[in-house]
């Protein structure tokens, strides 16, 4: 086999469980030359405000930074969809040389009349910063003129890491904070934070919150409204998803308004349950929503129960490594994919800070490869060494797994099927069993001794149903 | 004919863009290179973004450095970052070659490439270095297109020598689909003739599973082929966009080491097919293989049986202005009428190659836009009351609110599987092209008929 090196700079990023000292390096900005997984700043608020789906996304820069984004992920909307249009000022060499200003005001006008948005974020990309466009004084102009708020965001792709693209956002999120009335906000009341609605999960998520009688007053972002977001200092208590994108955001709004917040992840039938159960907690002065909650859960996972331990006893086993944007999904997915009964070989993450990756070694076992901002290199490496039989990432991961005859799974903002909450949760659960399984990996020639595919044909076949159930509320 | 091209507003926004930026193209172009790393050479999102775009469409893995800019590098120059990457990359990939293309980053803090490479190569003065290859690719200066043939001129400029001439031809097919590329080597081995096919990511973008991993796919133009590209019989570069531009690889060649340039259109249809094949043969000398003239005959004769079926079908094409060009000829040829042709490009040459093609154009009321969006194709379409629409998947939101089918060509192919193995060009790419228009209008006949025959 080919040795794969890894760069000595590289080294302290990257540890095994139970082989050295524990010492990782993480937050540190990408080795240049390093073909990095990760995104850039614009890439960290494009995540966190895409899904409002009634305020128009202008960036502001040349052309490839708004293509490349253009209906990129699977936020849906049960209504208007401006956030899956793409549009750029597309800067051409004139403006860089005389400035894009004009080019901006004009272009930010004229699309503020034809789609009529509820607000409208202007992202600004790396050569804005260069250039010296005073971005804020045409926002602020526009927004005079066309009565509307339209909020800079300044996410320049090279000042900082994606986490900063995200507190980009929040800011950007903040200023319409507070806008709006509260009034008739019931006391049992939350926003949903860093849920965005991929393949309809936040509907699945409010759908659980309305049953067990807890206002959501707006989730932000999917399925987003900007009018929510205006009222949404009027809810009691903020419910933070565990992405890490938008705990800027509760802070804020913790230290302006006071509402509390915790965090809580979606993935997995642990977490899930544990999410609603702290929600419930926190309002005890009304018992009904903590019986109402202990029935939900029990309800929904008698409901899949069943399917679950099929896929459970054909997945049993089998080794998966987990390759994610945030450490925080890691967590979920280790617990999930134990649930399962399956081990977890490799875990990194793309913006994991210290104490996430602390915490990743305390729950992994030994042998387990934890990495931070992962090359294809390294994780081509783990993989194999590690004979996993499915990866849990990205698109860019995805041909890594697949050349080596591994299964895979994509657990990014990319994919069109709901995977949080426990529907979600069966959906991940076949996801894995359906790619594991699968007899095509008999020809892998990478994996064509260490795979007898007929042990995992089981006369359990869940395509029938392999539709979600996508819950409109 | 001035009445036809609709020039847009100076000041608009670009509502969902049809082109994509330069450093994508140069990077496609770099990864068709044997044992090469494509580096890019500004911030990291870049290099993610379009290693996303190109990955989401071959399905391959595809490996593109970066130089990674932090705030300091912004201020004071990339010029470290750079070498440390090339450092990197050498210790991580042993790369073949490197080619290394700007952002629009690195473009506006005014870096000066050529100086870092030539100060890392003092660096490294004693050690062997691979080729460094750059190229200049600000995207507010074109777009992908600008960006592939400038890469591919970079190659040979940077690369190619004059040695003994040794009967070779050059192929510069540009921005083709793999399956095409390994068509065009098909045909270069039946006439026998030695080549130097520049790019050729035919087996790095769609090859095969691996026993182990491969830090940088097998496949490409060895380095050693365009070292020897300037002692070519003769150069064969497609496109006709590229042909009334300034600059190529091709003309390159031939001003450096007087090697004769041909320029064609990307051989669709068989006109320009016949073209190809004449020139082939004649560069060469030698006899144009049966199996060709079997194919040809094939192709004229399935023209024949489907006549009907497409004559006067309304058509929307877009995409790159070589591949508009080259079908647009193509279409023609068969009694389709290309009602709309657009690009996101902006050479200036697009309606005046296609005016040329189709002297009525007037009268038939083609309308030819460059610059275009998606917002603007769309909005046409509806209005040109179109039958069938021909390009890249990004048209999928337009076919589907407008109920047009969607014959996906090109790239990318973003939402079906197989985009790498589309065939467009030779006889045999006419041909499925051919049959899948032929089928497609047919099955929309079928589909709005109320009785449902089963014979057509
Ligand atoms: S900054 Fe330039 S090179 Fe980078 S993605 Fe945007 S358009 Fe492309
Ligand atoms: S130009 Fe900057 S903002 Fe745009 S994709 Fe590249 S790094 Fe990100």
């Amino acid at each position: 086999m080919t040795a794969i090196p890894i760069l000595k700079e590289r080294e302290s990023q990257i540890y095994q469980k139970g082989t050295q000292p524990f010492q990782m390096k993480c937050g540190k900005h990408s080795l240049a030359g390093s073909v990095s997984q990760r995104a850039c700043v614009f890439c960290g608020s494009r995540v966190v405000l895409y899904p409002i789906a009634d305020a128009l996304h202008l960036i502001h820069g040349p052309i490839g930074c708004a293509a490349y984004t253009w209906d990129i992920r699977g936020a849906l909307s049960s209504g208007p969809e401006l956030h899956r249009l793409s549009f750029s000022t597309d800067l051409q060499e004139k403006d860089v040389i005389f400035g894009g200003e004009k080019k901006l005001y004009h272009a930010l006008s004229e699309l503020i009349d034809i789609h009529q948005p509820k607000a409208a974020f202007i992202y600004s990309t790396c050569i804005v910063g260069i250039i010296g466009d005073d971005v804020e004084a045409v926002c602020k102009k526009v927004s005079k003129e066309k009565g509307i708020d339209v909020l800079p965001v300044h996410s320049e792709g090279f000042k900082g890491t994606k986490k900063d693209g995200y507190k980009a956002a929040c800011d950007a999120l903040f200023k319409l904070v507070g806008q709006g009335s509260t009034e008739g906000i019931s006391p049992y009341s939350i926003n949903i934070l860093g849920e965005f609605n991929i393949g309809g999960e936040a509907w699945i998520i409010k759908d659980y919150y309305r049953r067990m009688g807890v206002e959501v007053v707006s989730t932000m972002t999917g399925d987003g409204r900007v009018d929510d977001v205006r009222r949404s200092h009027g809810a009691v208590l903020n419910v933070v998803q565990c992405s890490g994108a938008m705990t800027f955001l509760a802070e804020m709004m913790k230290e302006k308004y006071g509402i509390p917040y915790i965090r809580v992840s979606y993935f997995g039938l642990e977490d899930m349950s544990k999410a609603l159960y702290d929600v419930a907690a926190h309002f005890s002065d009304k018992p009904e929503i903590m019986e109402k909650t202990k029935e939900i859960v029990r309800e929904e996972i008698s409901h899949i129960y069943p399917e679950l331990q099929k896929i459970k006893a054909a997945v049993q086993g089998k080794k998966a490594a987990i390759y994610v944007g945030g450490a925080f999904k890691a967590f979920s997915l280790i617990k999930a994919l134990r649930y399962l009964g399956m081990d977890v070989v490799l875990a990194g993450s793309q913006t994991g800070n210290d104490t996430d990756y602390e915490t990743l070694r305390d729950m992994c076992d030994d042998g387990t490869v934890i990495v931070d901002d992962a090359n294809p290199l390294e994780l081509s490496k783990y993989i194999i060494e590690k004979k996993a039989d499915l990866f849990i990432g990205g698109v860019k991961e995805r041909p890594i797994a697949y050349k080596m005859g591994i299964g895979f799974c994509d657990h990014n903002h990319e994919r069109k099927t709901p995977l949080a909450g426990y529907s979600g949760m069966l959906n991940f659960a076949k996801e894995v069993y359906l790619t594991v399984s699968s007899p095509v990996w008999k020809f892998a020639p990478a994996r064509q001794l260490s795979v007898n595919s007929d042990q995992l044909l089981t006369d359990f076949n869940p395509r029938p149903n392999t539709e979600h159930r996508t819950l409109n509320t | 004919m001035n009445n036809l091209a609709i020039k847009k507003e100076e000041y608009t926004a670009t509502k969902n863009a049809c082109k994509l930026c330069t450093p994508l193209g140069a990077s496609l172009v770099f990864k068709g290179i044997r044992g090469a790393v494509p580096l890019l050479h500004g911030s990291q999102g870049c290099s993610t973004y379009i290693r996303r775009y190109l990955i989401s469409h071959y399905k391959e893995p595809i490996d593109i450095a970066c130089s990674n800019f932090a705030e300091e590098t912004a201020i004071f120059g990339g010029g470290a970052n750079l070498k440390i990457a090339l450092e990197n990359i050498r210790r991580q990939y042993d790369p073949e070659l490197v080619g290394i293309a700007t952002t629009c980053l690195s473009e506006t803090i005014g870096d000066d490439v050529p100086m870092f490479i030539r100060e890392y190569k003092d660096m490294c003065e004693g050690q062997e270095l691979p080729p460094i290859v750059h190229i200049s690719t600000p995207s507010y200066q074109g777009t992908h297109m600008q960006g592939f043939h400038g890469a591919v001129r970079a190659l040979v400029e940077g690369v190619a020598e004059k040695r003994e001439q040794d009967g070779r031809i050059n192929l510069f097919p540009g921005m083709v689909s793999p399956a095409d590329l390994r068509h065009l080597k098909e045909i270069m081995k039946d006439f026998g003739i030695p080549f130097t096919m520049l790019p050729d990511y035919s087996d790095t973008l769609d090859g095969p599973l691996w026993t182990e991993y491969q830090r940088i796919p097998p496949g490409g133009t060895p380095v050693e082929e365009i070292r020897a590209a300037g002692s070519a019989l003769g150069s064969i570069e497609f496109g006709s966009v590229l042909a009334m531009e300034k600059e190529s690889a091709g003309r390159s060649l031939f001003k450096k080491f007087a090697v004769p340039c041909h320029s064609m259109g990307l051989p669709i249809g068989v006109d320009e097919t016949d073209r190809f094949f004449n020139t082939l043969s004649s560069v060469s000398g030698k006899p144009i293989p049966a199996k060709y003239q079997e194919e040809r005959g094939r192709l004229l004769d399935s023209y024949v049986d489907g006549h009907k079926y497409v004559i006067e079908a309304r058509a929307v094409v877009y995409g790159e202005e070589d591949l508009v060009a080259s079908l647009v000829q193509f279409l023609k040829e068969i009694g389709v009428i290309p009602v709309l042709c657009a690009s996101g490009g902006r050479s200036g040459h697009l309606q005046k190659i296609i005016a040329e093609m189709i002297p009525d154009d007037e009268q038939k009321n083609i309308r030819i836009l460059e610059n275009a969006d998606f917002t603007d194709i769309e909005s046409m379409a509806e209005e040109l009351k179109a039958d069938l629409i021909i390009g890249h998947s990004k048209g999928y939101t337009m076919s589907r609110r407008l109920n047009i089918p969607l014959i996906r060509i090109g790239f990318p192919v973003h939402d079906r599987v197989g985009g790498a193995r589309i065939h467009h060009i030779g006889y045999r790419g006419t041909q499925e092209l051919f049959d899948r228009i032929a089928n497609t209008l047919i099955e929309a006949r079928q589909n709005a008929s109320s009785a449902g025959y089963t014979y057509m």
